[in-house]
């Protein structure tokens, strides 16, 4: 595999995850539990939008095929979309949202910080500054982990409920391809590797501290989304999203 | 949106018209600094460090922008209100350039930008942002309004991105904090 290919391919990994996850996010708005949670919810969902789209500003570069970030997000079917399993899972309750939430911050937050120092300018760039507006999504989900998973009896159950449904989509990130492998080489990707050790520590120190149980890490992980293969649930979320652009192409207002 | 083979990518690029006057950096920077942030218009984009730097290239201004947050939504309103700017000032002959490193970083908020923050309600950022770490402690926020340091934090964002809700213990007013970042 060429190295730019490659290089496209990762990108719109990075690009999609941070596009779905985003307009997940979005369905919250009004019908938050509370307007903070709500406002949160939505500067969360703006700020991995934002990112999303310079990560496929850059997909488009490299591309090189005259197509621009809006293209990419809004004409590209579900099989062509590469975002992980675990952020295309439905919102679910407040504790589902959570659950998703913070096992994907945690991820990033380490993916970001080892993606700062890749010797492709432009991607160290992005990841840079993303890293200091995923530090405080970290902050954020950690905090409401511990207050739920540390709460009312009611409050723990659910918490612990909402990781254990979520958790087989949480490994898939931290199996490599052939994209992968390429990019750690050229030292432009992250070696996922000791990103999943980290992720394991912090994942396993925070539930401990939330009086929560961390689910075996060594349970099969669902997987597919690399190779375009996702779950039922991102036909649904990209009717919602592409419709507008799909039927009135060009659109602005 | 055009754009260059590598970061910084050029935003816009303007040659219509003769340019005849090319004024002195100086004199670029003071009328940047009359340009308002769409979403806290008492600060101006220079007062924020959107606005990194002004140079001349021969007969062309080549000017480059920095976004704040990566999902700002008013990076763009910013851009062409800059530009506006400029042309109105008879520029016409002009560049925009994006940049992305090194990230925007509160610390560059001027020290008159923060003092207008201040007076408009805004709690400005404390501390350096390159100290603050992922579990370091709460910066001791005061409140804007009757200089209170008993605030307690009601979420991690506020109207924007950028901000959190704080709410004073003192005069129980509720205030935005412009977050350290
Ligand atoms: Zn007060």
């Amino acid at each position: 595999m060429k190295q730019n290919q490659a290089l496209f391919e990762y990108l719109l990994r990075l690009g999609d995850s941070n596009m779905i996850l985003g307009q997940r996010l979005c369905e919250w708005i009004g019908q938050a539990p509370a307007l903070e949670e709500e406002m949160a919810l939505g500067n969360l969902a703006l700020d991995l939008i934002g990112q999303a789209r310079s990560w496929l500003e850059y997909a488009a570069r490299v591309e090189d095929a005259g197509h621009s970030a809006d293209e990419l997000a809004f004409t590209r079917d579900e099989r062509a979309y590469r975002n992980l399993l675990l952020v295309e899972q439905a919102n679910g309750n407040f504790a589902d949202t959570l659950a998703r939430q913070y096992l994907f911050d945690q991820y990033h937050y380490h993916l970001l910080g080892a993606l700062s120092s890749s010797t492709d300018a432009q991607v160290a760039a992005i990841a840079a500054k993303g890293l200091k507006e995923v530090t405080y999504h970290l902050r954020r989900s950690s905090a409401w982990i511990k207050r739920l998973g540390d709460g009312t009896a009611e409050s723990h159950a659910k918490m612990q409920q909402a990781i254990d449904e979520i958790w087989t989509y949480s490994g898939e990130m931290f199996i490599a391809d052939e994209v992968d492998r390429v990019l750690a080489a050229a030292g432009i990707g992250a070696d996922l590797d000791p990103l999943q050790r980290l992720w394991e520590a912090d994942v396993q120190a925070l539930l401990a501290e939330a009086t929560l149980t961390c689910p075996p890490l060594e349970q099969y992980m669902q997987r597919g989304s690399k190779q375009g293969l996702h779950t039922e649930q991102l036909g649904f979320l990209l009717a919602e999203m592409q419709f507008l652009p799909r039927a009135y192409p060009g659109a602005s207002w | 949106m055009l754009q260059t083979d590598a970061n910084p990518h050029l935003i816009a690029t303007d040659r219509c018209g003769e340019q005849l006057q090319f004024p002195a950096i100086e004199a670029l920077w003071q009328l940047l600094d009359q340009v308002p942030d769409p979403e806290v218009p008492v600060v101006s984009v220079v007062d924020l460090g959107i606005v990194r730097e002004l140079r001349w290239e021969q007969r062309q201004l080549v000017v480059t922008l920095t976004p704040t947050y990566s999902g700002c939504p008013a990076t763009e309103f910013i851009e062409e209100a800059v530009a506006a700017a400029l042309r109105a000032a008879g520029i016409t002959n002009l560049r925009l350039v994006q940049q992305l490193a090194p990230a925007w970083t509160t610390d560059w908020i001027s020290a008159a930008g923060r003092e207008k923050l201040r007076a408009f309600g805004i709690a400005p950022p404390v501390g350096s942002a390159s100290k603050r770490t992922l579990w370091g402690e709460e910066p001791e926020v005061a409140c804007p309004h009757c200089g209170s340091p008993q605030t307690t934090r009601v979420s991690e964002f506020g109207s924007t991105a950028c901000k959190a809700l704080y709410r004073c213990d003192s005069c129980l007013e509720p205030f935005d904090y412009f977050k350290c970042i």
